[in-house]
């Protein structure tokens, strides 16, 4: 028959109105187009303008609709009716709410303000947030840093002035080579699809090292799968084959390291391991020209990197002579780490080779005149066009710091850092430990804290302990247990406060943080603890404040409830303070804005906070009449400056002759002005100060100018770290700061000033025989940062997280597919349900983070398969190391950092006996203080 | 029945990058935020939030392990939404009409109106690219994003459909294959551009591009020693062959 083709409409109207604002499904801070009918969300998508997403959007970004509208959402203050963990609440107003609160705080802080513990979770306000603590007057603050990545950032820090992310980036522009270890889905969420996208396109390699070969590791050139947890170790083999070939950066160590540094070799010298300083206090190199003695950054030189002397009976050599000989040493060959690692002696030369080569064979050289520190202008920017990025796989076991710092030496070795092709950092960064605070936890009752909480410690004399040695902190960071917890450890508060170690607290107040679930280890046992009670009945842990914008598990044993709003009703600044979105040619700082009013009794958790804190008159909330200083968060983000002309956000501010960057007074309309221009502001570098920017003159100034330092700040890359030298050193019995013995021996291997590599601790303390496989979690694309498991779209495609298996494992065991397994470790045990996947190292098991969930939680109905099959192996991982036998409690967290390590787990693997239903442990329902979700969805907004 | 054009003026189509999709399933999620507002009836979701969610996608991304002879195993992402064929079977096989073949850019689209939700269609694809919405009880397939692409109201460069738009890994083109010199008809002829299961004669006219060679390293053969040639054996050796080599800056 004949077919006439219908008419349709090709134009139909996208919507009424475009709202540009951040988005929030994870921690990547992209641009959104919110598109408006109705005066109701409709469609998001990325903005192109954005400097992070460049238009593009993930998943999570896009699933954003059924997130804002999720039936999870809470709709009023509450407070707990029935018991803790029931979730049995009634809904009060704002006034009651923050009546309770201020009942409990006040007090509090008039007598022993250390007995509030306020800790953030995945909080991107920490500048707001550490002021308001800081106000209060406790020590005990931090966010999530602790259980998430803080050995990448501090190992970064210490070492180069900043780590991977919001530090910094590949230079995906030039690189040649790009190489990611322990990389799943992780921060950077968007950009790092783009940027392999990118380089894949011009045929540049991708080496995937990971025990897993899923997501990034899929698409990678070359997988290694590596045995989890020795990665510092292959790292360290790569760097005896570079160095024993002479593939490495000479000129770059020289001019940009601290390898041409003088070191006390005496082993008999008091000062032995640290640098030879001038009288001001500088770091001394000898010129290559004049072999005289001179301060690292004077003019002229060139440090010689075999420098060498003999003073007052005293020999000194360069942190290179160290280097080599601590590196060539034949425990760091292929052939003595290849069992270990699971990766054959040749593999781990051929991958040192193909390093090598494309380094020093293919540089990469752009035309840009630049002057550097000491002076000296150069016609080119010559660099080494390998790149690597690291995140949480690498970070988050016991020796995490070590295997951070290794992998940064590795690129410093090569010369690829703020090198064209290289890594490049991002504005606010670099900034040496030297420019960042110490930390603080100088207790005075009705004042303030004595400083920011949070900070790098130089030595010994920094850690937070009482005059008595206990800790000050109820996290216990800054002690010798972990000596450098530049992000605190949340995830030892409510043990260490149910323990009463180091003491008591009365209040634990909590924002976006689900620790009664997929934030802790231990999760039966942290349930536990919140419920329990003392001889008198009350509870062991007396007050739980939480904040939460969706019906979370941890909602439950709260006994107070602030409803924070979803993403798209508040305001928030990715601020310049904090952890801003800058690119490396530029600094950029973000805004969200309400581009819907709430619908519900809910406020904005940095709202509430501002309110609450002028309810209980701290400092820098509060005016000198007692009146509120801040209305709620947007006025706080206009007109807070942290210093006279530097607030929350650097863009439109107030000069002497206009709006103005960077410095400025405020400015009523700011807010406006960032929406007019799509929610962000960008500052561009000009290009003779884009790359080098440690030793750039130009990039200096233009830092300074910004309102990044006062002063210019050039500094040399720490390969040799003295600070973490002085704690080898105390332990080695020198110095009046002196650990406790049970911890000497430790800190003299851990605190190795050049990076080390020892086996992780769980496998060291359990039975091999017992416990032989790895057990990882990684997170999906779709739904890395797990506060969006709930969503109607998301949770089509990831509503189930079977444990996967290697080929040779599931052989051995006799499983199939869908069969049960039960998993222990030396900790506990779950049963789960199991599946092969091939592309897996064949002593690692591994699952999907967070899609288990509790029943009556997040609004889902108690048969949906995350509650009956999704698990979390949580369960097998405590907050402590097993006993040994000492009396001592001894966390499971790296030793430098507290980093939680939980992937240092090790397990058994067996076949489940008979018939499961149901993923074990398994827990009885909370009450859903919101119901359950409807039955169908039929979305569309102005039909 | 229902026939098919004899030829269309253009062949609109999608080229995806098996080498560098992620897996990420952006534009699963980008798709269905666009088409449940737009095109037709909304994309439904049964059980939203219960024991099996069934809700109706018009793209899908599936993920296969390959073991290949030499190497390690691979994992590779495969998106897959309707095709566009050339002869495509779920047109012919529609008996009111409402499958259809555009004749001026070959987009294959389902008129709703005259969808008696027979299934018909969806029997015969052999691809599994129709989805039959719950609550509706119509035929829901790719449109290409007919109502983005030639969208007036729609700033020029976000004329294309919302999967491509969003894929953060560049891994999805669209364009004309009808011309030779377009981008995917050229990305399509530099990297070997495949049709799906083309012994079925469908002549699908989106191409997928095969991932490139992996694990290239196969153990022995050192084509990269020299690289490694070593300068010392021991550190004092290494520290002679540093002084020489300083002497150059």
């Amino acid at each position: 028959m004949t077919f006439q083709q219908p008419n349709i409409d090709t134009s139909p109207k996208v919507s009424d109105e475009i709202r540009k604002t951040t988005c929030y499904m994870c921690a990547c801070r992209c641009g959104i187009n919110v598109h408006m009918k109705d005066g109701k969300v409709a469609y998001i998508e990325g903005n192109r303008d954005h400097p992070v997403n460049k238009g593009v959007l993930c998943a999570k970004g896009s699933a954003g609709i059924m997130q804002h509208n999720a039936p999870s959402r809470l709709r009023a203050p509450m407070k707990r009716v029935g018991p803790r963990g029931s979730g049995e609440f009634e809904e009060i107003s704002w006034d009651e709410a923050f009546d309770i609160a201020a009942g409990w705080l006040g007090p509090l802080r008039e007598t022993n303000p250390e007995k509030l513990a306020f800790f953030t979770g995945r909080d991107q306000s920490q500048s707001f947030t550490s002021l308001w603590a800081q106000s209060f007057g406790t020590p005990n603050y931090a966010a999530h840093g602790g259980f998430c990545s803080v050995n990448m950032a501090t190992a970064g820090i210490y070492t180069m002035g900043g780590a991977f992310w919001e530090f910094g980036q590949p230079d995906w522009e030039h690189t040649k080579l790009f190489m990611i270890f322990g990389v799943a889905e992780d921060h950077d969420s968007n950009p790092i699809k783009a940027g392999i996208g990118k380089i894949k396109a011009r045929g540049a390699k991708v080496i995937g090292v990971n025990p897993v070969r899923s997501g990034y590791n899929a698409v990678a050139d070359e997988w290694v799968g590596i045995t989890p947890g020795t990665d510092g170790l292959f790292i360290l083999a790569l760097v005896h084959e570079l160095l024993k070939a002479g593939r490495i950066d000479l000129d770059y160590l020289a001019r940009y390291t601290n390898a041409p540094v003088l070191l006390d070799c005496d082993p008999k010298s008091e000062n032995h391991g640290l640098f030879l300083r001038d009288d001001n206090d500088k770091p001394l190199v000898m010129d290559r020209k004049t072999k005289e003695l001179v301060a690292f950054d004077t003019p002229g030189i060139y440090p010689d990197l075999t420098g060498h002397i003999r003073r007052a009976g005293v020999t000194h050599h360069s942190v290179m002579h160290e280097m080599a000989e601590k590196y060539l040493d034949p425990q760091y060959a292929p052939e003595a780490v290849a069992e270990r690692c699971g990766i054959s002696a040749s593999r781990i030369r051929a991958l040192a080779a193909e390093l090598a080569r494309v380094a020093f064979e293919e540089p990469v050289v752009l035309d840009r005149e630049w002057t550097d520190f000491r002076g000296e202008t150069h016609k080119q920017m010559i660099g080494r066009p390998v790149s690597f990025h690291a995140m949480r796989g690498i970070s988050a076991h016991s020796n995490g710091f070590q295997t951070c710092r290794a992998l940064h030496l590795l690129q410093i070795l090569l010369g690829s850092v703020e090198t064209p092709g290289g890594f490049r950092f991002k504005p606010p960064y670099p900034k040496p430990v030297e420019a960042h605070p110490k930390p603080h936890c100088g207790v005075n009752p009705g004042q303030p804290l004595d400083g920011p909480h949070l900070g790098f410690v130089r030595g010994p004399e920094d850690l937070m302990l009482k005059p008595d040695g206990s800790a000050a902190r109820i996290d216990k960071a800054f002690t010798w247990e972990n000596p450098m917890s530049a992000h605190g450890l949340m995830h030892m508060v409510i043990a260490n406060a149910h323990a009463g170690d180091p003491y008591k607290i009365d209040t634990l107040f909590l924002y976006m943080a689900n620790m009664s679930w997929n934030s802790s280890m231990n999760t039966s046992g942290v349930m536990k603890m919140l419920t329990d009670t003392d001889e008198n009945g009350d509870y062991v842990i007396p007050r739980i404040i939480y904040s939460d914008a969706y019906s979370s598990e941890m909602v439950a044993y709260a006994d107070l409830i602030l409803p924070d709003t979803t993403y798209l009703e508040r305001h928030d600044c990715i601020s310049m303070l904090d952890r801003p979105i800058s690119e490396p040619d530029g600094a950029a700082d973000a805004i969200r804005w309400p581009v819907v009013e709430p619908d519900r009794d809910v406020r904005g958790f940095q709202t509430a906070l501002i309110q609450l804190g002028a309810k209980l008159g701290l400092p820098n909330f509060t005016n000198e009449d007692g009146s509120a200083k801040y209305q709620d968060y947007a006025d706080y983000i206009t007109n807070h400056e942290r210093k006279p002309g530097i607030g929350p956000l650097t863009g439109w501010r107030i000069g002497e002759d206009g709006p103005t960057t960077g410095r400025g007074a405020p400015n009523d309309a700011q807010l406006d002005s960032y929406i007019e221009n799509g929610g962000f502001h960008i500052a561009h570098i000009a290009p003779e100060a884009a790359y080098f920017k440690p030793w750039n003159a130009a990039y200096q100034d233009w830092a300074v100018e910004m309102g990044f330092y006062d002063a210019p700040a050039p500094y040399i890359f720490t390969l040799y770290s003295e600070p973490v030298r002085k704690f080898q050193r105390a332990a080695e019995g020198h110095g009046d700061h002196q650990p406790p013995e049970h911890l000497r021996d430790r800190l003299k291997k851990v605190m190795d000033p050049l990076p080390i590599w020892y086996e992780p601790f769980e496998g060291t303390m359990v039975d091999p025989d017992r416990y032989p496989i790895h057990a990882l979690t990684q997170r999906p694309m779709a739904m890395y940062h797990s506060w969006g498991t709930q969503n109607a779209w998301l949770r089509q495609l990831h509503g189930r997280n079977p444990l996967y298996l290697p080929s040779k494992l599931m052989r051995e065991h006799g499983l199939q597919d869908g069969d049960w397994a039960r998993v222990s470790s030396a900790h506990g045990e779950i049963t789960v349900p199991v599946m092969e996947m091939a592309a897996l190292n064949e002593n690692t098991v591994w699952t999907w983070n967070a899609i288990g969930k509790r029943k009556g939680a997040w609004a889902l109905e108690n048969d949906a398969p995350e509650t009956t099959k999704g698990f979390l192996l949580n369960h097998l991982i405590n907050e402590l190391l097993p006993p040994k036998g000492d009396g001592l409690r001894w966390s499971n967290s790296d030793p430098i950092t507290g980093q939680a390590a939980w992937f240092d787990l090790k397990v058994r693997i067996e076949k489940a006996s008979g018939p499961t239903e149901e993923s074990q442990p398994n827990f009885a329902p909370q009450t859903s203080p919101v119901g359950q979700g409807p039955k169908e969805l039929r979305w569309k907004v102005g039909k | 029945m229902t026939s098919l054009p004899e030829q269309t003026d253009r062949k609109l189509g999608l080229v995806i990058d098996l080498d560098t999709c992620v897996g990420c399933h952006a534009c699963v999620i980008s798709c269905k935020g666009w088409n449940t507002e737009n095109y037709g009836a909304p994309l439904s979701d049964q059980d939203p939030y219960g024991a099996d969610p069934v809700g109706t996608f018009l793209n899908r991304v599936h993920s296969y392990e390959v073991q290949p002879d030499q190497g390690p195993a691979q994992l590779v992402h495969f998106p897959k939404s309707c095709l566009h064929c050339d002869d495509a079977p779920c047109v012919t096989v529609c008996p009111t009409g409402a499958s259809y073949k555009r004749v001026e850019d070959g987009i294959v689209l389902v008129n709703e109106d005259n969808c008696i939700g027979c299934g018909l269609c969806a029997w015969s694809c052999p691809y599994g690219a129709r989805e039959m919405d719950a609550a509706e009880g119509v035929m829901k397939k790719c449109t290409l994003c007919v109502d983005r692409i030639y969208n007036e109201n729609l700033p020029e460069e976000d004329r294309e459909p919302s999967c491509v738009r969003t894929c953060p890994a560049g891994a999805r083109h669209f364009g004309d294959f009808s011309d030779p010199e377009s981008n995917v008809s050229k990305l399509s002829a530099e990297r070997g551009g495949m049709d799906l299961m083309p012994e079925l004669g469908t002549k699908p006219v989106n191409k997928y591009l095969p991932p490139r060679p992996k694990d290239s390293w196969q153990g022995e053969v050192d084509v990269l020693a020299p690289w490694l040639e070593p300068v010392a054996q021991e550190p004092q050796g290494f520290f002679g062959w540093l002084d020489k080599a300083l002497e150059k800056f």
